[in-house]
């Protein structure tokens, strides 16, 4: 029998390693797995290379794991934010790495990585700093840059449903990086609203196929990033200020 | 430079109206954030275009009732946007897809500079200590098969942003085919800018004066009228 569910966050994410590289679904807040981000928090991994596009927001999810400086390097393409200070701010000390990469391009990078192909050649951004330093060669005239594929110890991402089996199905614009991060992970872990039984998942409607997924968890009533930082919090929760209470 | 005069060319939404006329029906169209974003407003009576967001959906509609947003239903500026029938999602890779190969019809982009050969530059000053940021910016003029520049003809303090050579780092060389600005619609040509169209009220010599390359003039139509 084949049951992939794990009983808690802090189960699914417990044996994440210092040093590991680790994809992170999510498009700004949509499809980010908060839950899971946390409970790395909690975990304590240091040293994590992580694969996103943005690098959060607020200091809540993906912001207060770089906030917990537990992330020296990020591949991602906009790592930029209206309201938050903590990529900047590392960025700047220098404790934080960047590799920027073309949105497409990081996307295919993925896509590859998870297909077995090591790497192929693009148009996109030749004759850009982006593609300093790679090999160029022409096809059919025009010129495209190396990329090599990307792949990861561990992908943590965010279904609508999943089930035992680990199919998974996803809500509107959350879907965005978490099919391909599944496939380029070693071991993928996905915090799913609803958790079903095989054969509760209409075959035809499955989008990431259980193949491509190691754990699942049940996280009921996820949080969005926006609710939590106009809420005023912030990970970990401040913690009550004693001299206040006298 | 020479002093320039005060001159009083089209705003941003007549810019975007402009730029609107000249997209065919059925066109798959993705808009960049801000200027490009209005054009959204201004599509001609009897025309429909299908909106692509890169972040993964195709038949993307406005932004919903204030309050009535979903997270997890968003453009790639992070706002709030609506799904309209026959919308589909889709993941990153089957997005950038769409736009690296060739599928979709027009890209329409805000920019810091153009080249009179088509390189665009949008993406950074390239300042020291500043946070570089693409996104999905060149993978877009790579790929989609029309792009469309929509943009102030000038920088806030009067500098060109049409000119010889790009001085900010490059998100495409030679990609840029129209460029729609407050004071006219220019072409890039193979022998270089080319203006189409003076906004109303402006003449050449203004607009030569505020653009860093030559320009050509309009072709005379056939048959004027």
């Amino acid at each position: 029998m084949i049951d992939k569910r794990v009983a808690s966050v802090h189960d699914a994410v417990a044996d994440v390693f210092d040093g590991a590289s680790v994809m992170i679904g999510g498009f700004g807040e949509a499809g980010s797995p908060v839950e899971l981000i946390h409970a790395l928090i909690d975990q304590g991994a240091r040293d994590l290379t992580v694969i996103s596009n943005n690098t959060g927001s607020g200091e809540v999810g993906l912001a207060a794991l770089l906030k917990a400086r537990r992330v020296t390097k990020v591949i991602c393409s906009f790592p930029k934010t209206a309201n938050s200070t903590v990529f900047p701010e590392l960025y700047r000390e220098g404790f934080t790495e960047l590799e920027l990469v073309p949105q497409g391009t990081l996307a295919e990078r993925i896509r590859a990585g998870g297909a077995g192909v090591r790497a192929f050649y693009t148009p996109t951004a030749v004759g850009t700093p982006l593609a300093q330093g790679k090999e160029i060669r022409d096809f059919e005239g025009r010129p495209c840059v190396l990329e090599h594929g990307l792949t990861a110890d561990f992908a943590l991402i965010k279904g609508r449903v999943a089930d035992t089996h680990g199919n998974v199905l996803y809500n509107k614009t959350a879907r965005n990086f978490a099919p391909i991060m599944a496939m380029a992970a070693r071991c993928t872990i996905v915090q799913a609203a609803s958790v079903v039984e095989a054969g509760a998942v209409d075959p035809e409607a499955v989008v990431t196929p259980g193949i491509f997924v190691d754990r699942v968890v049940g996280v009921a009533d996820p949080a969005h990033e926006s609710a939590l930082i106009a809420a005023g919090m912030s990970y970990p929760p401040a913690q009550p200020d004693r001299s206040e209470r006298a | 430079m020479t002093e320039q005069t005060a001159v009083k060319g089209r705003t941003r939404e007549q810019m975007a109206q402009r730029l609107a006329l000249d997209i065919p029906n059925g066109w798959y169209v993705n808009l960049g954030i801000g200027i490009p974003e209005l054009v959204a407003r201004f599509v001609p009576e009897g025309r429909t275009l299908v909106y692509h967001t890169e972040n993964g959906l195709l038949g993307m509609g406005p932004s919903p009732d204030e309050g009535a947003g979903d997270p997890e239903l968003i453009n790639a500026g992070k706002r709030h946007v609506t799904a309209l029938p026959g919308a589909a999602y889709f993941h990153h890779a089957d997005s950038f897809a769409m736009i690296r190969g060739g599928h979709l019809d027009l890209s329409v982009l805000g920019a810091l500079q153009v080249a009179h050969n088509g390189d665009l530059a949008n993406w950074s000053t390239g300042e020291p200590g500043a946070i570089p940021a693409v996104g999905g910016a060149m993978d877009l003029v790579a790929g989609v098969k029309k792009v469309f520049v929509i943009t102030q003809h000038t920088t806030r303090d009067g500098a060109p942003k049409l000119v010889e050579s790009c001085s900010y780092p490059l998100t495409g060389q030679r990609v840029v085919d129209r460029v729609y600005t407050d004071l006219a619609v220019i072409d890039v040509t193979p022998e270089g800018f080319r203006v189409v169209e003076l906004s109303p009220g402006v003449d050449f010599e203004t607009v030569q004066e505020r653009t860093g390359a030559p320009l050509l003039p309009a072709l005379t139509p056939a048959s004027a009228d």
